[in-house]
């Protein structure tokens, strides 16, 4: 009894030590924007349909998220379609008629939910896009430029097969899933760029479908085929490390060049260039891309559009080049990071 | 009798004979096809396919069907990767793997064979629970490298080669070799195709109907976990979103190509051998001439689809045999 009467007094005191040390912040000074841009989040609704939870890239974006949830009060509701486009696009159906005050889309592909974001937008939901350009733009669009990171890939590719660098010039090109804007407009630029470069040849352009299995069993193949391979193009590193596995597998590491792309993950980017699976990565900071993401959801919330996606804003990811040359402590950020103190 | 075992051809030998029309193609065409190393690649592409083939064959032989082995396969390894990763000793790890993977064979068996669920349904349903609950109760995350065991014997089970033949080839072997001498000479294996052929003649025959389902699923279950191992340690990684994947249609698809009858009671693990081969050829080869991906899936389903054809022009269905269709 008395050790319950004791826990009772340390609990009170406790409250109380909350309670006095919430109110300096009331007292805090208004600088004439802070209270107001506060107060335009409290208890609005944000809805998140990433493509999956439970990988770097969104698991990235939504710590963001929540921490501003929390934050600033207001409510996030995260619809999971795990990898089906069918689920996402019910999802985002079912949001438009709960009227949240912003949804957040990741899209699987260019088309796929491209009449959803126009639907939204036509029944006055705000729509921020992240990572995939779809066809529609919505109000805000968060993510890299597809076409450019490809061109950098390339780039580094042309230094270490193109002219004088005593190589074959053969090169292999690995898609992911053939209607994701990575792989429509990355193709473009591969070949727009290689057009100065005739000395470079693609001798293998194939699609793995995102997965790295799949690319090993292809990326082995070409090997074999091409003994005088000089590198490959691939353009995720959740489905690079297949190729990098068979590089390694035939001996070759070192000798085949993998240029790379991804959201610049510790495990993913920064530990695959330390070992060597990887000679360069071309990175779009999913990090980055949440304090984007976080800073899109905050101004659409504060000044909302009056005819949701008459006109939109594009936030193109800076893109960095990670190779063992220009790699440093901050290159990556690591996802328990991320989640634990926000991005 | 000798007269009509001429004329008419089983599928496993149209798909061979299908398949060796290939290599002989590919071989004229191609001058990298017809090379020691590509044939080792070829076979080690289709390594896990197969042997997860064979898990499938087992099923179906005897009047089964385990639609989650992608399911125990991806959850049960990545499991694996992510204790060692998180410091549990790599042998401790597996062994939790394995038995995390047999505790969905066993709930698959005792549902098919006690509470009477159709295989079908009830595989369907474990394949996404299982999936769905291990990832949200154990995985941390959906993709997870191995990382602390990359320098282990471990690594080598997916990678590494015995007189230069590559390890997932020779994993295949071992496992086919095992299901081989498992139907044809263990007593399990015989009942198996009893209960295939005729489940209420089986059982009234004496053969412990019941526990020989839940047996049928705790080995697929096991077979999947050594394809997951495999596919673990070839590309350093597993990533459970395969768990969602198409992958279980191609498993069907290299069993019923190889001549194994969905109605159960026949064939053997010849027959997927047979029907892997030739799906390793097709890959094989259309990836070493480049064709474009959606080009490759057509020819892929019209030269299954011509297997197929051929099979019902030379053996027509009859009363018998087309009442037994059903799964």
């Amino acid at each position: 009894m008395i050790h319950f009467m004791k826990g009772c007094a340390i609990a009170a005191s406790v409250a109380m030590g909350v309670l006095a040390s919430s109110g300096p912040l009331q007292a805090a000074p208004d600088d004439g924007l802070i209270n107001e841009s506060s107060a335009a989040l409290k208890g609005k609704k944000v809805a998140f349909v990433p493509i999956a939870m439970g990988f770097d890239l969104t698991e990235a974006w939504a710590a963001g998220l929540k921490l501003d949830a929390q934050r600033f009060g207001y409510e996030l509701t995260i619809r999971d379609p795990n990898w089906s486009v069918d689920a996402g696009a019910q999802a985002i159906s079912q949001l438009i008629s709960e009227q949240p005050d912003v949804i957040v889309v990741h899209p699987p592909e260019i088309q796929a939910y491209t009449r959803l974001i126009q639907q939204a937008n036509a029944a006055g939901i705000p729509v921020i896009t992240v990572s995939l350009k779809a066809d529609a733009n919505g109000d805000v669009f968060v993510g890299p430029d597809w076409y450019d990171l490809a061109v950098k890939e390339t780039e580094s590719m042309v230094k270490f097969c193109g002219k004088d660098s005593g190589k074959s010039g053969k090169i292999a090109v690995m898609q992911g899933v053939l209607t994701n804007p990575t792989s429509q407009y990355g193709i473009q630029a591969i070949e727009a760029t290689l057009k100065d470069h005739p000395e470079i040849q693609i001798v293998s352009n194939q699609a793995a479908d995102w997965d790295a299995s799949k690319a090993h069993a292809i990326a082995s193949t070409v090997i074999k085929a091409n003994p005088d391979l000089c590198g490959f193009i691939g353009l995720w590193d959740n489905m690079d490390v297949g190729i990098a596995a068979a590089i390694k597998e035939a001996g070759k590491q070192g000798q085949i060049y993998i240029a790379s792309s991804g959201g610049g993950n510790q495990v993913s980017a920064c530990d695959n260039i330390e070992s060597g699976n990887f000679s360069s990565y071309v990175s779009y900071d999913a990090k980055g891309q949440a304090r984007d993401l976080m800073m899109a959801v905050r101004a659409i919330l504060q000044n909302k559009p009056t005819t949701p996606g008459e006109h939109s804003v594009g936030l193109y990811t800076p893109l960095k080049v990670i190779t063992k040359e220009t790699m440093t402590a901050d290159s990556c950020w690591k996802l328990e990071d991320v989640k634990k103190f926000g991005p | 009798m000798s007269g009509r075992s001429i004329t008419k051809l089983s599928q496993e030998k149209i798909v061979a004979i299908i398949t060796i029309v290939l290599v002989v193609f590919f071989s004229a065409t191609l001058h990298s096809f017809l090379t020691p190393g590509n044939i080792l690649a070829l076979l080690q592409n289709v390594a896990i396919l197969g042997i997860l083939g064979i898990a499938m064959a087992l099923a179906i032989i005897g009047r089964g069907i385990d639609l989650s082995v992608v399911a125990i396969m991806a959850v049960s390894v990545a499991w694996v990767l992510q204790l060692n990763n998180n410091g549990v000793d790599l042998s401790q790890a597996i062994a939790m793997g394995f038995v995390l993977a047999l505790a969905i064979g066993l709930i698959n068996g005792v549902l098919i064979a006690y509470l009477e669920v159709p295989a079908i349904f009830a595989t369907l349903a474990m394949g996404t629970a299982a999936y769905g609950s291990v990832r949200a109760v154990l995985l941390e995350d959906n993709l997870v490298y191995l990382k602390a065991a990359g320098d282990s014997w471990f690594k080598w089970i997916g990678s590494g080669q015995i007189l230069g033949v590559p390890s997932p080839v020779m994993v295949f072997a071992v496992i086919a070799l095992l299901a081989h001498l498992f139907l044809r000479f263990a007593v399990p294996g015989r009942f198996l195709f009893a209960m295939g052929d005729n489940p209420l003649a089986a059982r009234a025959t004496g053969v412990p109907i019941r526990p020989l389902i839940v047996l049928q699923y705790l080995l697929t279950a096991a077979i999947a976990f050594v394809a997951g191992v495999v596919m673990a340690t070839a590309v350093d990684s597993m990533e459970t979103r395969v768990a969602r994947s198409n992958l279980v249609y191609d498993i069907i698809l290299v069993v019923v190509i190889g001549g194994i009858g969905l109605n159960g009671g026949k064939g053997g693990i010849r027959n997927v051998l047979v029907g892997t081969l030739l799906i390793g050829v097709l890959l094989n080869g259309m990836t070493i001439m480049n064709i474009p991906y959606t080009l490759q899936n057509i020819i892929k389903s019209l030269i299954l689809l011509a297997a197929i054809i051929i099979d019902a022009l030379m053996n027509p269905r009859d009363e018998q045999t087309s009442q037994q269709g059903d799964i």
